[in-house]
């Protein structure tokens, strides 16, 4: 962009140089420092590849030892007993139970807070509410864990009695109310990036805002909107620690929110916890199961931000 | 249209879809009042179990098998540690890749590649951050339990955070300043430390700030790289009294952390630990609030003050 | 050609259409600022009032009083009447419902906005608003307002097809179709041919002259020619205040105000 000529005649440190002649130097210079700086930007692919490479080649180990088959289909995770099976159904089982658990209360509240917000708040109400959900999304998940298994569970037990201790009804509840900010955030940005002058269109011709909002500005939003609740789906995949303390630590392959039974995310906690030697197979079924945790996040993630490109394309 | 009948019907029309716009305004007020409830609630209870237990020895007492006489003192002292590896590693690194991305790159497959892997790694589950972390740190590398490692690991979490953070606030600053820059002769580096740099430094800093307030409560990632749960003893003081004065030991040596501690104590099944969880809490909740709340300060006044 | 107009003006003079709208010390504020000061003005019936004036001199703000579009941004507050016939009822009265009005008064905006819908729910969105649900009607008078937006030859075919596909000047026209759909009692142009070429603009200007046996036009314009050939009635304002009202020929050919005559004859600023 700046041609060799323009650069050397700029002289702006080394008045010393007689001439406007290329200096060497400077160059030198200006290119370590812009390697340095890609270094910086390559790392984070290194990252990912190493993310990657870790994981497979764990799971490649435990591949040998346990067919992809078994891994599968097989309906009892339990790799720690004597009698081990390999079934990842369990795991998943929790994950989805949970995670829909938290949907269903994050992806309506959340689009709800995102349309009043966007639509129908006033400017105040607007700027006051939003640092207070940005607040809220960044207590720390910690912190909601023990909120669901000491507070959640308790009310839900004063309404379902046999409510077990640990059950993915709380977990899941208390994951969807992590949540809300999260969606309702970007479900807002895709909402206020639609044009005024479509609003205006639509109010013009005398639509309500309720109208404006559901038939105008949330198709204008759609990719958008799409993309806020894939990427909400992928957080409550890959959420642990409220699934880890509220939901047990049990595999058990249920579609039942009243009982208690393990994620992924708990199980490789679980693991974590106890004390395994660095090779065995139980260390190498973490990995494994990581490798299904990443595989199913990632492919939410890429197909959330190939809709968050397409909608901020359009405007 | 003019005549009577019809502008009745349309007036009950009116009437009915502004019923919808009231019921759906009483839905969005009662939401946020959702939002708003569950957060008093969670505050109110970690306060009326943990309040009490918030006294001075609390902060400078050891875990302990009784629960009155536990404390945090390792988990803060580790925290505070792991927390200096993390942004002395991240905010450089971070810095350093947004500024390549936003002002560097050219345009080709490359560099797309990279700004696509940035995003898919904002979106990893931290867990698997955890994994990494243990194979690559803790054994591949030999850095086993440590405040390093655990360091490490968190500074890769946020490094997406900071790198977006960096490209924002540089991509915000309008191209006539780069221009102006420039055209006195100064060289792109110069360009970026002199001006890009200074004037982006605020919005970079709250970048900062919320990835450091996401790091201190993460716990999945250092239950994964096998952090004890149980620490009796603070890691050896960074400066000695001989010399050369400053010592690296305490980056080898296992620790534990607040959000960790709080685990511990809520998986026992004494309800006294508990209190100890919801105090331990209290002191987490109230560390990321009041960072996340500086960071939104920041960036309020950034956007009152700077209108370029 | 400008004798043929005087010659239909004075026609038109003698036999003034009844008033559809009577402006009355009309005063608005956007928060402190004051954008209008002290309009009084009338629309008369199926008649296209024209309104001009350089940049900024309130001609946009004052159209958009019509329908209360102001009304959606807060800060703003209107002064004075604008009373609508036959009901003799000020529109700008509290008591009075916006979404009312701006049922009875369509607007075509500046830069051409269809909504992210096919062609055909373009046209159908402000039925549905009023709560029509029978196809047959939908279909009915869907097709009325592409043919009289003389868009229909163009997508009768394509019906379904986004309307982001079509042309600019189709969209404008899609607009306009839009706006006409729900049988409007005014049509508001805010420089509907700003963002479109010139042919676009001959097409829509035809239109415009189309549309009058129909309905009453007040449209925003910044090229004056255009005001000229569209228009029966032009207003000129400047700083917020109507500096003049008369018919289109008399402000084009014998201004009596100096200030009108400057703008018109080019010596303006």
């Amino acid at each position: 962009m700046y041609s060799k000529n323009v650069k050397s005649t700029c002289r702006k440190k080394d008045r010393a140089t007689s001439s406007l002649r290329y200096s060497y130097k400077r160059h030198l210079k200006e290119k370590i420092i812009e390697l340095l700086l890609f270094l910086a930007a390559f790392f984070s692919v290194l990252i990912t590849f190493s993310i990657v490479f870790m994981l497979i080649k764990e799971s490649y180990i435990f591949f040998q030892h346990v067919s992809v088959w078994e891994f599968l289909t097989d309906t009892q995770w339990t790799p720690l007993f004597d009698n081990a099976h390999y079934g990842i159904l369990p795991l998943v089982s929790g994950t989805v139970v949970s995670s829909a658990i938290a949907l269903l209360v994050a992806l309506p509240l959340g689009t709800t807070i995102a349309i009043y917000l966007s639509e129908f708040a006033s400017y105040t109400v607007r700027e006051t509410a939003k640092p207070f959900l940005e607040l809220l999304g960044g207590i720390p998940t910690i912190v909601y864990g023990y909120f669901a298994l000491l507070f959640v569970t308790p009310l839900l037990q004063m309404i379902f009695p046999k409510l077990p201790g640990f059950s993915l009804l709380s977990a899941g509840l208390v994951m969807g109310i992590m949540i809300i900010p999260y969606v309702s955030s970007m479900t807002e940005d895709a909402m206020r990036s639609v044009p005024m002058h479509l609003r205006e269109g639509s109010y013009a011709m005398g639509a309500t805002r309720f109208q404006t909002a559901i038939k105008v500005v949330m198709p204008a939003a759609f990719s958008g909107i799409a993309a806020a609740y894939i990427l909400g789906i992928s957080r409550a995949v890959g959420e642990t620690m409220v699934v880890a303390i509220a939901a047990g630590m049990q595999p058990n392959l249920t579609w039942n929110p009243m009982e208690q039974a393990a994620t992924i995310t708990a199980y490789i906690v679980q693991v974590s916890l106890g004390d395994l030697p660095h090779g065995s197979i139980g260390y190498q079924t973490i990995f494994a199961a990581g490798l299904t945790l990443l595989l199913i996040t990632l492919t939410f993630n890429i197909l959330g931000h190939l809709l968050r490109k397409r909608y901020r394309e359009t405007y | 249209m003019s005549d009577e009948k019809k502008l009745e019907e349309l007036r009950t029309i009116i009437a009915r879809h502004k019923r919808w716009d009231l019921i759906f305004l009483i839905a969005g007020v009662f939401v946020l009042m959702i939002a708003l409830l569950t957060f008093m609630a969670l505050f109110t209870q970690m306060l009326i179990d943990g309040a009490p237990r918030l006294s001075w020895e609390f902060f400078t007492s050891f875990p302990s098998r009784r629960p009155e006489s536990a404390g945090i003192l390792s988990a803060w002292v580790g925290t505070t540690l792991v927390m200096l590896v993390t942004a002395i590693t991240a905010v450089p690194l971070g810095i350093a890749a947004g500024v390549y991305l936003e002002e560097y790159a050219s345009k080709n497959l490359f560099t797309e590649l990279i700004e696509i892997n940035v995003t898919n790694l904002a979106g990893v589950p931290s867990i698997i951050y955890g994994l990494l972390a243990l194979g690559l740190f803790v054994y591949q590398l030999g850095l086993g339990q440590s405040i390093l490692a655990a360091g490490l690991t968190l500074a890769l979490l946020i490094l997406p955070i900071v790198i977006v953070a960096t490209r924002e606030a540089i991509r915000s600053i309008p191209v006539v300043i780069r221009e102006g820059s420039y055209a006195l002769g100064a060289t792109k580096w110069e360009t970026v430390a002199d001006h890009l740099l200074p004037y982006s430094a605020p919005g970079i800093l709250t970048g900062i700030i919320i990835g450091l307030a996401r790091a201190i409560g993460e716990t999945a990632p250092i239950i994964t790289i096998g952090a004890l749960t149980f620490i009796a003893f603070l890691p050896p003081p960074p400066i000695k009294s001989e010399f050369p004065f400053i010592s690296f030991e305490w980056l080898a040596a296992p620790f534990t952390v607040m959000p960790i501690q709080m685990f511990n104590w809520v998986s026992r099944p004494e309800e006294a630990f508990q209190f100890n969880a919801a105090a331990a809490g209290l002191i987490l909740v109230v560390m990321t609030l009041a960072m996340n709340a500086l960071a939104i300060y920041l960036r309020y006044r950034m956007r009152k003050k700077i209108k370029w | 050609m400008v004798k043929n107009t005087i010659a239909e003006s004075e026609a038109n003079s003698t036999s003034p259409g009844q008033h559809k709208s009577l402006v009355k010390n009309l005063s608005f504020y956007y928060g402190g600022f004051n954008a209008l000061k002290n309009i009084d003005m009338v629309l008369h019936e199926k008649q296209v009032t024209a309104l001009i004036g350089p940049s900024g001199c309130g001609k946009s703000t004052f159209l958009r009083c019509f329908n209360r579009m102001h009304d959606l941004y807060p800060g703003n507050r209107y002064e004075g009447n604008i009373v609508l016939y036959p009901d003799n009822e000020n529109i700008l009265s509290p008591d009075i419902d916006p979404i009312e009005v701006r049922m009875r008064i369509s607007m075509v905006f500046q830069k051409p906005n269809p909504f992210p819908k096919s062609i055909y729910e373009n046209v159908a969105y402000g039925l549905r608003v009023r709560g029509i649900k029978q196809r047959a009607m939908l279909d009915e008078k869907v097709e009325d307002a592409l043919r009289n937006a003389a868009l229909w030859d163009e997508v009768k075919d394509r019906l379904n097809d986004l309307a982001f596909n079509l042309s600019g000047g189709q969209q404008q026209r899609l607009c306009i179709a839009r706006a006409l759909a729900t049988d409007p009692e005014i049509l508001l142009f805010d420089e509907p041919t700003s963002a479109l070429d010139p042919i676009a603009t001959a097409s829509i200007e035809e239109l415009i002259a189309d549309l009058k046996n129909k309905v009453t036009i007040l449209i925003v314009t910044h090229n004056m020619q255009q005001a000229a050939r569209v228009s029966d009635y032009t207003a000129y304002m400047y700083l917020g205040q109507l500096i003049e009202f008369d018919m289109t020929d008399t402000i084009f050919i014998k201004p009596k105000n100096k200030q009108t005559e400057d703008y018109i004859t080019g010596r303006f600023g």
